[in-house]
């Protein structure tokens, strides 16, 4: 038999790799590839390698129009931003494919990642759509059309309170709306609580499928250098870490009998769940407002009645999520004011951003981490359920008993229902 | 086209003119006080004078175009006559050199195009010549694609620049008697044609008629052309001689009861017409140019591509006057332009 293979050891024990680093810092042998890294990266901007590469293609030219503003009558402000890989020169503007004068607060040339403003004065018609085209020194165009020419909302106190009374409506009346529904369920059997607790997944599911959908196809405006898709991941997947991480912090991981044995352990989780749901429907919330404001701005969204009271119904099931774990725990009245102000006014801070300074990649980014934050909860609420103890004492298999099963389906059809009054 | 007995009607025409012109400064001034009045019609000829920034506020884009190589206001009154001989029979020959290259031109004030030219220019050289003259034109591709050209008129199949193909590098003499009087044109004719023509290669080619004395004129050329420059099928950017709003910013001065002559062609690409309208003022037109007694008395002609003709105007009255294609998308995509009008007397 062959001698077994021995991983040679330093003189002070430790593992050394196979490849011999011989006496190097450790910080060393991190950073040497970077150095490497940045010496190549030197060489080919000196030596011109990227220019042979570049020679042979014509310019790729890209820029984004982010926003269209119209701040007054006969006036026009255009966002624009240089998301393509080579600069970019704005040399005419078209308003409705008629060359326009123009004014542009800086560079005509545009960086990568470079954003500008372009000021028309032209004298666009109330209500009517308006397309803005810009043309670059090489002859591509670049068009942005806009459904609804209406006056932007400027920071007054008439756009202010509007939004404020209307994240008041859509955001912070149904929560605490949904939150009156605890005694009710304080009155009700174990089997049925978990039944409201399933039922409140479905909702949250439905949100969160719901969201970042619109955050996938919201994306697409996303100048291409932001990484439209990148940023719904980034949001989706960050969102949950950083609150499950942030939720944990300074927090001592209970070992499994504790869990279940502790009537003190559970009351804390139990807060704990509702507190996360409230700031993954807060964050939610934020991403809705967001819409709202942006769409309102863009004169693509009437206020009417219909969708006001459309939204109230969607969003008073939100308040039964919160309360839902709290079902079995004592709670005062002043924690569950805080978890539903928690929930409900990120809407009015979104709907204030939304329509004052909407850009695709925070309205997307909100949306993703909304999306992300609502299913963070969804787990939550599932590992919750996950600990319970069926009626006649089995564990496990918690989402397909009956009951629970028609929770889940109830909450995504009552959203369904909703949805009808709101969706666009 | 006129002939010497036009010119006696605008003589008498001149001396109404007086009169109306003093009328016209009173009548601009007023209506130029009016915040936000329609631009070209608010104005007076003292903005003419005053603001040239006022002229730019008519929406013309911003900036503008270097001239240096190309010059729209040059070109309007530029003709190649030819190197002149004479033939053992007596009769005249000229000789044309045109040679295709490619040229990245400024179609708007920071708008570049990569076109394919005669001559380095689009529209290239306009040729001219007297009906019955004998017409060399050696022609070499120094382009990147195979060219021709075609020259519209009465001249021998193989001299037709549609069979014989110039590849690059190669050359090609066309050789034909200028036949019939009129304006005419020249195009390349090699395939895809949609791409040979939109890309620059077409010019204008004027036939003086022989035997009859045109009237004294200032005589301008105006090619009605388009260019697609994000190549989606559509022209961004409309003109005549090819830069858009060339004639707003740098208007055409002439003078009250000087006798203008226009050959206007016809070399939009995509779109099926294109059209001329003068403002404050009519002229005769005679399509093609070639039956003399034969004109049309409007204010607004309409062509087809490749359809041109022969205008006559005399204005009466001073100020900046318009003349654009009466499509207004046209008009407000480049092809607009003013007549700056003045009362210096005719020299």
């Amino acid at each position: 038999m062959p001698e077994p293979i021995r991983t040679p050891s330093g003189a002070d024990g430790r593992e050394v790799g196979p490849v011999a680093s011989g006496r190097l810092p450790l910080w060393l042998r991190g950073l040497l590839p970077l150095v490497l890294l940045v010496a190549l990266f030197a060489l080919f901007l000196f030596t011109g390698p990227l220019g042979v590469l570049r020679a042979a293609f014509p310019p790729v030219e890209e820029l984004t129009i982010e926003r269209i503003e119209f701040p007054q009558s006969g006036r026009i402000r255009v966002h624009v931003v240089n998301g393509g890989p080579e600069p970019v020169t704005v040399s005419q503007v078209m308003v409705d494919e008629a060359y326009w004068n123009f004014t542009i607060a800086g560079e005509s040339t545009l960086d990568r990642l470079d954003d500008v403003t372009i000021d028309v004065l032209y004298p666009w018609v109330h209500g009517e759509p308006i397309a803005i085209g810009l043309v670059s020194s090489s002859g591509l165009t670049f068009t942005h059309e806009v459904s609804v020419a209406t006056e932007s909302p400027r920071a007054d106190v008439r756009y202010l309170s509007t939004f404020a009374l209307l994240g008041i409506y859509v955001g912070v009346i149904p929560v605490f709306l949904g939150l009156l529904w605890l005694p009710f369920l304080r009155g009700i059997a174990h089997h049925w609580t978990d039944f409201f607790l399933s039922l409140t997944m479905g909702l949250l599911v439905f949100l969160g499928v719901d969201a970042l959908a619109e955050a996938v196809q919201m994306s697409g405006a996303v100048a291409s250098a932001f990484q439209g898709i990148g940023l719904v991941t980034l949001g989706v997947i960050g969102a949950p870490l950083l609150i499950e991480g942030v939720g944990r912090l300074g927090r001592r991981a209970p070992t499994a009998s504790e869990e279940i044995s502790s009537a003190v352990t559970r009351r804390a989780e139990a807060l704990r769940i509702a507190t996360l749901i409230a700031v993954g429907i807060g964050l939610h919330n934020l991403g809705e407002g967001l819409a709202i404001g942006s769409a309102y701005a863009a004169g693509e969204l009437a206020l009417g009645s219909a969708l006001v009271v459309g939204f109230l119904l969607h969003n008073t099931t939100e308040g039964i999520g919160i309360v839902a774990p709290l079902a079995r725990q004592p709670a005062r009245i002043a924690l569950l004011v805080g978890l539903g102000a928690l929930a409900g006014v990120p809407t009015i801070l979104g709907a204030w951003m939304g329509g004052l300074s909407y850009s695709p990649v925070t309205t997307v980014l909100f949306l993703a981490i909304g999306a992300g934050a609502v299913l963070q909860v969804v787990f939550a609420i599932g590992r919750l359920l996950s600990r319970r103890v069926g009626p006649q004492g089995e564990r496990g298999a918690w989402l397909v008993r009956p009951l629970n099963a028609a929770g889940l389906i109830a909450g995504l059809t009552i959203m369904y229902v909703t949805g009808l009054w709101v969706a666009v | 086209m006129g002939t010497e007995q036009d010119g006696a009607l605008t003589r008498r025409a001149l001396l109404r003119a007086g009169a109306a012109g003093a009328l016209g400064i009173t009548a601009g001034g007023g209506a130029s006080a009016i915040v936000g009045a329609p631009a070209a019609q608010a104005r007076g000829p003292q903005v003419a004078r005053g603001g040239r920034e006022h002229v730019h506020s008519l929406g013309t884009g911003g900036g503008d175009v270097d001239t240096s190589r190309f010059d729209p206001s040059v070109f309007l009154e530029q003709f190649d006559w030819g190197e002149i001989s004479t033939l053992p029979d007596g009769g005249v020959l000229r000789t044309y050199r045109i040679t295709a290259l490619d040229r990245s031109i400024e179609v708007a004030p920071g708008v570049h195009f990569e076109a394919w030219t005669y001559n380095g220019s689009v529209p290239g050289p306009t040729l001219r010549c007297t009906e019955g003259d004998r017409l060399l034109v050696e022609f070499s591709n120094a382009g990147s694609h195979p060219h021709t050209i075609h020259f519209h008129g009465v001249h021998p199949a193989d001299m037709d620049g549609v069979f014989e193909i110039v590849e690059p590098g190669d050359s090609f003499t066309y050789e034909f008697d200028a036949k019939p009087a009129g304006v005419q044109l020249y195009h390349c004719h090699a395939v895809p044609l949609k791409r040979h023509v939109h890309k620059g290669l077409y010019g204008a080619f004027i036939i003086d008629p022989r035997g009859t004395k045109l009237t004294p004129a200032r005589e301008m050329v105006m090619v009605m052309n388009g260019f697609d420059t994000n190549y989606d099928g559509e022209n961004e950017i409309y003109a005549v001689n090819s830069v858009a709003f060339h004639y707003q910013r740098n208007p055409i001065r002439i003078r009250t009861g000087e006798l203008v002559r226009l050959y206007l062609i016809n070399m939009t690409e995509f779109d099926l017409i294109n059209s001329f309208h003068l403002h404050g003022n009519f002229f005769k037109y005679w399509r093609t140019g070639t039956r003399p007694e034969h004109y049309d008395y409007t204010d607004n002609v309409m062509l087809c591509q490749g359809e041109r003709g022969v205008m006559e105007f005399t204005f009466e009255h001073t100020g900046l006057f318009m003349f654009h294609a009466h499509q207004s998308e046209f008009a407000e995509l480049g092809w607009m332009g003013l007549f700056d009008v003045s009362e210096d007397p005719v020299a």
